[in-house]
Parts: C-alpha cells; structure tokens; sequence
C-alpha cells in the first residue's frame, strides 16, 4: 500500500487514516480514525481511555509506524518526577570532569561552568521529544497517566500548552515542531478536567465480535480462520458474563497462541480448561467460568457460530 | 490515491460552497449546542468551542457519521458523560426543532429535567405541608429559593411551637451543644437538625498520610540529593564538603465514603450526607457514593460550596432513595466498577450502614472480603450500635463483621468526633487480617455490651 509511510499531517482524509493503520495490521473504527486524524491535523494530544488490552498503547505504536518517525515512550508511575521524565545531570560524569580538571591544573572558574552544559545532560521521553535536533516530529507515547501523580500531570499540562522545558543551567528548548502526542489512562485515578480540556478523547471499547474477528486475523495471519471465529466467539461470551476482569483483545491472541502452542484446531474443554490462564488474570473469575459453567459456555459460544 | 489526487481533493474540500453558505449558521448552531452541553454539566469551555470550530475545515460536514464522531472527541472529555451526550446530540440535532420549533429553545429536555427534579419522599412531605396543596404541578415547578424559604418557615414555626419548654433556642451554651453531640441524631428536633449541621460544618479532618514515591529537599533525609550537591560545591572547587538530602514526601490518604441510604436508614441519612458534604470539603480526597438498592457516585455533586444545594443535587441524582437495601450487590458494583478506580494510593474506605440487608449474603461475604484486601483499612459505622444493647446480629451485620477492620457507631456528633480521632490516627501498616483476628473480633461483639 502507497500511503505505509506518511509526511505528519498530511493525511487528506479519515479514510486515508483508517487505510494507513490498516496496512499497520492496526484496524480501527472510523470514529477512532477521525480522533487521530483530528489530533494530526489540530496537533492536540489524543487521551485514549478504556479497559485494559483493548489496544490504547498500540494506537500510538502503529501512528509512529505509519508516520515513519521514532515513537517515543514515557511509562508512568506514581512518583515520576523531572529527573526520570525530563532530563537528568549526569553527576558521575561530572564528578570526573572536575577530578580530570584538576588534574591538568585547568583554570577554575571559567571551566566549571561547563559541567552544566548538554554534554553532561541526560535526555529522559520527554526532552527528546521536543528537541530541537529531531528531524521529524516524533510520537510521544505518554503511557497510563493515571498512574503518576497530580503534580506530574500539573507539569504536563504546562509542557503540553507550548511544548518548551525550561532547564535553568542551560535555557529554554522549545520544540521546531511539536510533537504528536498520545496520553493512555486505564482509569486508576480520575485525570484532572484541565488536562481533560487539551486534548481530544476517544473512549475505545471491547471490540464487536467481527471487529475482533479481522483484528485476530490481521494480527495473526497463520490463525485457522475456523479456530479464529471460534476464539472471538467463547470470549465475548466472557465478556458477557459477570468477570471482576474481562479479556481484552491483548488476552484473546495471547490465548491463541497458547492454544496454537498445543496443536488446537478446535475449541475442546480441556485444553480450554488448561489454558484459561491465559485469558483471566483472577482466580474468582477462573473459578467461576472453569467450573462446571464452562461446558455450557462453550456450547453456547460454538452453537452461535452454526449457523 | 496519487499525491495529485490528494492535493485535489483538499482544494475542493476547502471550497465547498455549502460551507460557506452555512458556515455561520452552523457556528450558531454549534455554540449552543455546546452552551447545552455545559448546562449539564459536561466541560465545554470557549477553548474547546474555538478547537471545534477549526475541526470543521478537516473534514467533511455532510457525513453525519464523521460530524458526530468529530463533535464527540472534541467535547467529550470523559467516558462516564457518554450517554448524557448521545442523549443531547440527538435531540439538538435531529429532534428539537421538530418537537417544539424555534420559539421553545431554551426548555431542551422536559423529560430530563422531570426526572432530575425528582425530590426524596421526606422532602416532598414536608414541602406539601407548606404548600397546602397536593398538586403535581406545584410541586415540579419549585425553585431552590422556595424550598429555602420554606425551611425559614419551618424555622419559624418550631419556634413558636416549642416556646414554653425549650427556653430560647438561640442561646446555645457550652452544656447545651455538649448535650446535643450525646444525643442521638434519629430524636434530634428540626432546630438541634441545624445546630448539629452548624457544628459538623465546623469540624476540622485530617486523615493519617501515606508515604508517596515522591521526594522532596529536606535538612535531614536519607536520600542524597546529587543535583544540589554538585551545585553547592562546585565552589570549593568539585570537594563534596556540603551534602543535601532529600526525603520520601507525605500525602494524605483517600478517603471512599460508601453511604446506605435505604429506608432503615432514613432518620439518619440527610444527616449523614451533610457530614460527608464537609468530610469532602475538607479533605483533598475524597470520593462519595450512596446505594439502596444500587450504587450511585456522588463525588461530583458533593463539590458545591454550598451544603444544602449539594444535598439537593445528591436527591436528584439518586433514584433510589428510601427504598430496600441490596449491600452485597451495591459492594459487587463497587468492587467491579469503582474499585479500581479509587482504591489505589492506600485508600480508607467508610461505610456507614445498619447492616440490614434483603440480599444475598454468600454475595456481600465475597465482595466484603475483596474489598476489605483492595484497601488500606476498611471501617465500618452502623448508627444503631450507639444503643448499649446493640448487637449485630441481622445476617447483613453478621456476615460483613469479620472483614471490618473498625466498627463504630455514627449515632450522635461524639460518635462522629471519634471517627475524626481514628481516621487522625492511621499509620503505615495495614491492620491484621488473619483468620483467628477475625474470628476473635466477631466473637468481641457477639457479646452482650456493658
């Protein structure tokens, strides 16, 4: 396919979007397609919600792909501050620097300076994101905010506003092109209404049971079509029954390739029964579907697929 | 599609003659929508409107597909707003002006408003007492300012009542708020109601801090601060002579209030609410819910400044008020929806319920025991055990019982200022959670009290 690798922002229309991210093996709703092609248009961050392992992460992998620029990833966690996000001094370097100095009897003052200049720096996600060097916008994958805490997320507002990181040592470094950003919260904590305000959200949902179909197939073009529709089919019943957590679409290709590990063309209790792991990370809900409940999901999961 | 095609396609796109045409209009259009959306509560400022407005040069308007997607993404902002959303969408733009012309714009949704006014049933009795009438009607068109009048009235009307025995009700010594944080709420009269509202307004919370992963510069940390020191000492020439530490920063823990408002609990819950209206008011973190015989999330509502238009909201929001109570199902939707959400970071959780329960109680034991491992500690107030012959002894109170890490009474303002000293009193470690410590704490409140 001729439009695989994109100039940011020059997609012409949704369908172009959609296209594009297909040829990635990414498919995706028109109305997600119009999200992104929104946020490469207007240049917003995208905030992308939804369960776990419905493909959040994956939407930004696939953008840098197609856009054919470095994706680059910042992982949240609670506690996350400048040093791991932003930029860091390198103090062993530094250390060294001034043993080195004095050891050639170099002139003090002047000198020292310069153990605070980029050569000492290092460049956490999101000053490389918008570092004046890069050749190309990069994506910035900013993943599972909801895991960082307030005053991470106040930072972001302001670095999200105008893209530009003061350091005081060295200056202001503002981006030549900002970056596209993509914001993944799993919903632990509530991100706060301002950050809500900046960006465009897209709510992605548990895939429709054909949806899910070509997604497998896109991903995993050596899956049996047979056994295929047979997985979709067992798992949204799951996602039916009263889980603690349901399967994502991350769990149900996990879970076919355990069942292609073990030679399964067909959807048989045991081997369903042995492998549930793979699909339900909680033992409440291991229990409540491996039991003598399985037998008649199944049933009803194939029966479905009959006609 | 060839690059030459694209660059034609952009060229016709942005010269369509419809837009022109329409442009205007549809600016107005969109404006009001969104004032609409911001009528109920959906965040749509100037900005967003600003964004939207550009949006519609991308793409194309006369898909109806992409112009919802397009609106949904620019002004949704959460998930949960969804529904109220899709709801206004249709009738903004596919049904308004065909149910009640133009002239009618500002009453967009009869039907919603009626069920937003629904008022609890205490409130509408006391309402048609001071109204003397019974009809609907009346009762749908109330104003805010009515209803304050309303009480003012009542105010007035004790007063008169009580002359002769309660002396002058102004006077509110120090013996007699000390009498009135012993009494019990559910004998409380409308004045001492007010009183005791006036007093819970000033009490002061505080709940025990967590340890973050944050750090932040201190004299005496454990943690050198490398940044600093290099810094610092560069003037004696790169000699590590002065150290700086850094050291693990405290927060306040959440607080999730999970309140029964139920028909056994009815005496006691406008009161409650007005508690957890200043409990959220005066922590950072707090999320509120009610349920009967469903669970509804009313964080949101509780942060109004203002208490009584905060407890009214609450009455509209909830559907279920006064009715049977169903706790095991309300912790199930809890733990399945909310949890996750809200339990992160070391919460506390509050229940406050009698524990009468019309549910399945293998239910509420599974939900209790999850919830009671998803949190940093887990209290329970039951307003009936502040009569010395309580004993929890109906099937809802006797199975949650072994999963509660505090049980308290929340029957009288004392009873609440203790709550305030536990909460105060929180530390670091969880509490222990072995089967033998909770066999001996049911077996402590199965005895008779002294």
């Amino acid at each position: 396919m001729d439009q695989g690798q994109q100039e940011v922002g020059t997609f012409a229309t949704i369908e172009d979007v959609q296209r594009a991210m297909f040829a990635q093996r990414y498919i995706a709703d028109r109305s997600l397609a119009t999200a992104v092609f929104l946020a490469l248009k207007q240049r917003k961050p995208l905030l992308l919600e939804g369960e776990p392992g419905v493909g959040k992460t994956e939407v930004a992998k696939v953008l840098a792909a197609v856009l054919d620029t470095p994706l680059i990833r910042l992982q949240c966690y609670e506690g996350i501050d400048v040093s791991t996000a932003v930029y860091e001094w390198n103090y062993t370097r530094q250390m060294l620097h001034i043993r080195l100095m004095e050891a050639g009897g170099i002139n003090r003052q002047e000198e020292l300076k310069e153990i605070f200049g980029p050569d000492f720096l290092i460049q956490r996600p999101l000053l490389q994101a918008i570092d004046p060097a890069n050749a190309k916008a990069p994506v910035l994958l900013i993943d599972e905010l909801d895991r960082s805490d307030e005053e991470f997320e106040a930072y972001l507002l302001e670095l999200l506003s105008d893209f530009q990181i003061t350091i005081p040592e060295i200056g202001t470094i503002r981006a030549l092109e900002p970056p596209v950003v993509v914001i993944t919260s799993n919903r632990t904590r509530e991100i706060h209404d301002a950050l809500r305000r900046r960006c465009l959200y897209y709510w992605i949902d548990f895939p429709a049971l054909d949806k899910e179909y070509s997604i497998v197939l896109a991903r995993m073009p050596d899956v049996p079509e047979r056994l295929a529709r047979q997985v979709c089919a067992f798992v949204h019943e799951l996602r039916a029954a009263d889980l603690f957590k349901a399967p994502g679409v991350a769990e149900t290709l996990d879970w076919i390739s355990s069942l292609l590990a073990l030679n399964q063309l067909d959807l048989v209790e045991g081997p369903v029964r042995d492998t549930l792991g793979a699909l339900l990370k909680y033992q409440d809900d291991v229990l409540k579907v491996g039991g003598s409940e399985l037998r008649k999901t199944l049933q009803k999961a194939l029966g479905a697929l009959k006609p | 599609m060839n690059p030459q095609e694209n660059g034609d396609y952009l060229a016709t796109q942005a010269l369509r003659p419809f837009e022109i045409e329409r442009g205007e209009r549809l600016l107005y259009r969109l404006t009001e929508f969104g004032r609409l959306l911001w009528e109920v509560g959906i965040d749509v400022g100037p900005r967003k409107m600003l964004d939207l407005a550009e949006t519609l040069n991308y793409i194309d308007i006369t898909s109806q597909g992409d112009f919802y997607n397009t609106l949904k993404c620019s002004l949704l902002p959460r998930h949960e707003q969804e529904m109220v959303f899709n709801d206004l969408y249709n009738y903004y733009w596919f049904q308004r002006d065909r149910q009640e012309g133009k002239g009618n714009e500002g009453q967009w949704s009869p039907k919603r408003n009626e069920r937003q006014l629904r008022l609890p049933p205490s409130e509408l009795k006391r309402l048609a007492e001071h109204l003397n009438t019974s009809g609907n009607e009346q009762r749908r068109e109330l104003r805010p300012e009515m209803r304050q009048s309303e009480r003012h009235h009542r105010h007035a009307e004790r007063l008169d009542d009580d002359d002769d025995d309660l002396g002058d009700p102004q006077g509110t010594a120090y013996s007699a708020i000390e009498q009135l944080r012993k009494k019990d709420f559910e004998s409380f009269t409308w004045d001492e109601m007010q009183e005791a509202k006036r007093l819970m307004a000033e009490m002061r919370w505080d709940l025990g801090m967590r340890p973050t992963r944050r750090k932040r510069p201190s004299r005496t940390g454990s943690y050198p601060d490398m940044r600093r020191i290099v810094r610092r000492n560069l003037k004696h020439g790169g000699e590590l002579i002065e150290l700086t530490w850094r050291e693990i920063k405290r927060k306040p823990r959440p607080l999730v209030i999970i309140c029964d408002i139920s028909g056994s609990m009815s005496l006691y819950s406008r009161l409650l609410l007005h508690f957890i209206h200043t409990i959220s008011n005066g922590l950072l973190n707090v999320e509120a819910f009610v349920f009967g015989t469903r669970l509804t999330r009313i964080t949101r509502q509780l942060k109004r400044r203002d208490v009584d238009e905060a407890v009214r909201d609450v009455s509209k929001t909830v559907q279920d008020w006064s009715g049977g109570t169903r706790i095991g199902d309300a912790l199930h939707f809890f733990n399945h929806k909310w949890a996750r959400r809200v339990l992160g970071r070391g919460a506390v959780v509050l229940i406050i319920s009698d524990g009468w329960d019309r549910g399945d109680s293998t239910v509420l034991e599974v939900e209790m025991d999850r919830l009671q491992h998803s949190c940093h500690r887990l209290i329970w107030l039951n307003p009936l055990l502040g009569s010395p012959d309580y004993r929890p002894l109906t099937v809802g109170m006797k199975t949650a019982l072994p999963f509660i890490d505090n049980f308290l009474p929340a029957h009288n303002l004392d009873s609440l200022i203790d709550l305030g000293n536990l909460l105060q009193s929180i530390g670091d470690e969880r509490p222990m959670r072995d089967a033998a410590t909770r066999r001996k704490a049911v077996a402590a409140w199965s005895k008779p009290r002294v």
